[in-house]
């Protein structure tokens, strides 16, 4: 399996409306390069997941979306408007969940709701009736005058959600949503994205979680501040073509060297295991006639997200970056 | 309008969630006017005639402002921290809104807090009901919006409250001492290079001339012809009104401006 090196992958080209349409975004904090060039187009009604380690540029994508951070190089046009010039007009249109909260803990659910819908310029009777149905929609009416700081994490991260839809935003960008979800909670989370994205809604969400990025329609692989994957999580699956045999040993150096010159396998060393791409089951006979004895295990399997992710980074996503 | 209205509104009721801020900006000035009137009545006699406890009074009322606009501002610091603002950062309210939001929400807090002040002063018979109610409580209000402007000024580059007590007791509480409110403005001229500093130092304080204003007000009989410091009030209006659209034009700027700590979430 040859690994391949961080290098630009354009957006592909989709019969969906854009909603948002960058490219070319950069960014630097003093003189580290956070994000390369990066092209993205999210489409009317897709759920776009941007999966990377951490410092893999994947949140500075969000904050240059969510116009936290000024644009410097790049163009990026979200619901018609550049954000450069009509960053207003943006920001009216998109709905943003954060990862750590945003909630008023003094204030109750309700008041919280109140205050989101008035800086997005509702009043009255409108605000009143929109907040009872985000209440509603996320379950929420019993704790409606119960102050924030009594709720649970995953009732908080409800409220964060009922905030962020309460103007009807045409993009919603969440931030790792399923931070300090239980299982239950994430899966409700994501029944309401695919609902809104249903409705039409263009969701694009930050994680580290492959299992949440699997759900996704389409997947955006960030490595080193560029964009190395832009596909469906069937595409990224097939990317590999047939088996991935994976071996663990104690001295992976020496089993390699000996692979090649027995049998000119050409294997990867990723995260201390030896792996490669193999179509025919003969060779994990060939591997235990010669290196055998030294192995731990050796395991033959369909790719999974998780191969193609380290095909494509030349490292596991479970595995925090070293410096 | 209704976002700045509903960040005004959301000032007041945590203010009054957060029961120690209401003692603390309260009680503290209430102490300190106590002790030093009760310290100081015997060895001070103010050149328009005041004891202590009437000279104090209107300093007393600019320390209540001062704490309580310190102790609102102080939240935008918290309001960081605690994720609230960066909601607010990606709305579509601009920083404008967002400044007089909190400035409005916390300037009527202060307000209030001084009138209540006041109207237990009249009740315990420290202040005469001859005050001129209306221009007073006109200053106030000014008095309470530069405050404000000023903490928010102070507040908004700053990611710790330790920074900003910090500039308090280094820049915000030498400009209330050097304003008239604790001792008389002193006269320049003289040989002593001391007071002749100080007496400089607390002419360019814009605040000494709202407090010379708010002395007039609270007690209109004074008699201030043997005083060293008693410009008019025409002087005293102008300088304060000229000195809070100042700070407000340059917290203003402050908030536009981009700061490393408006990025960390």
């Amino acid at each position: 399996m040859s690994i391949a090196q961080p290098s630009k992958v354009t957006s592909p080209s989709h019969t969906l409306a854009p909603v948002i349409s960058a490219s070319g975004l950069s960014h630097r904090y003093g003189d580290r390069l956070a994000l390369d060039g990066v092209d993205l187009c999210v489409g009317k009604g897709e759920v776009v997941a941007v999966l990377g380690r951490n410092g893999s540029g994947k949140t500075t994508l969000f904050r240059l979306l969510s116009t936290q951070v000024p644009l410097s190089d790049g163009v990026l046009s979200i619901a018609g408007h550049d954000v450069r010039t009509s960053g207003q007009q943006v920001r009216q249109k998109m709905g943003v969940i954060f990862q750590s909260p945003s909630l008023d803990l003094q204030l109750t659910v309700q008041e919280n709701l109140h205050c989101q819908g008035a800086l997005y310029g509702l009043s009255g009777l409108d605000l009143r009736q929109r907040a009872r149905v985000a209440l509603e929609r996320f379950g929420l009416l019993d704790r409606a005058d119960d102050r924030c700081q009594t709720l649970s994490g995953g009732l908080k991260r409800r409220v964060e959600l009922a905030k962020g839809l309460l103007h009807r935003p045409e993009v919603l960008l969440l931030d790792e949503p399923s931070t300090g979800l239980d299982p239950a909670a994430r899966l409700n989370l994501w029944a309401t994205l695919e609902e809104l994205a249903a409705e039409g809604v263009a969701v694009l969400l930050t994680t580290h979680l492959m299992e949440e990025a699997e759900k996704a329609s389409r997947i955006v692989i960030m490595h080193e501040g560029c964009k190395v994957a832009d596909q469906s999580p069937a595409e990224l699956r097939t990317m590999l073509g047939g088996q991935v045999l994976t071996v663990h040993c104690d001295q992976p150096k020496s089993v390699a060297q000996a692979l090649r010159d027995s049998w000119g396998i050409s294997a990867d060393l990723v995260d201390g295991k030896l792996c490669w791409e193999c179509d025919d089951v003969a060779v994990v006979n060939q591997v235990m006639s010669t290196v055998g004895d030294q192995l731990r295990s050796i395991t033959l399997a369909q790719p999974s997200l998780h191969d193609a992710f380290i095909r494509l980074t030349g490292t596991r996503l479970d595995l925090e970056p070293t410096a | 309008m209704a976002a700045i209205w509903m960040l005004a509104k959301r000032e007041w009721t945590r203010f009054f969630r957060q029961r120690n801020r209401v003692s603390a900006a309260v009680v503290q000035p209430l102490l300190f006017w106590l002790l030093f009137g009760a310290g100081m009545s015997s060895a001070f006699r103010s050149e328009s005639g005041e004891d202590f406890y009437a000279f104090f009074l209107p300093g007393t009322v600019a320390l209540i402002v001062l704490f309580t606009a310190i102790f609102s501002t102080i939240s935008v610091i918290e309001d960081r921290r605690e994720g609230f603002m960066q909601s607010v950062l990606v709305s579509p309210v601009g920083r404008g809104s967002l400044l007089l939001g909190k400035i409005m929400g916390g300037a009527a807090i202060a307000w209030a807090q001084a009138m209540v002040f006041l109207l237990l002063a009249v009740v315990s018979g420290q202040l005469a009901t001859t005050v001129a109610w209306v221009p007073l409580m006109v200053l106030m209000a000014v008095l309470a919006i530069a405050m404000c402007g000023l903490g928010m000024m102070v507040a908004w580059p700053m990611s710790s409250t330790q920074g900003f007590h910090a500039i308090m007791m280094l820049g915000l509480m030498p400009m209330w001492l050097l304003a008239g409110t604790f001792f008389p403005v002193p006269e320049v001229v003289g040989q002593r290079v001391g007071p002749t500093v100080l007496g400089w130092l607390m002419r360019v304080n814009p605040l000494s001339y709202t407090m010379t204003e708010m002395r007039r007000l609270m007690n209109p009989s004074l008699d201030w012809s043997d005083a060293a410091f008693a410009p008019s009030s025409a002087v005293c209006w102008i300088i304060t009104v000229v000195a809070t659209l100042a700070v407000l034009a340059m917290a203003a700027r402050m908030v536009r401006g981009r700061y490393a700590v408006d990025t960390i979430v």
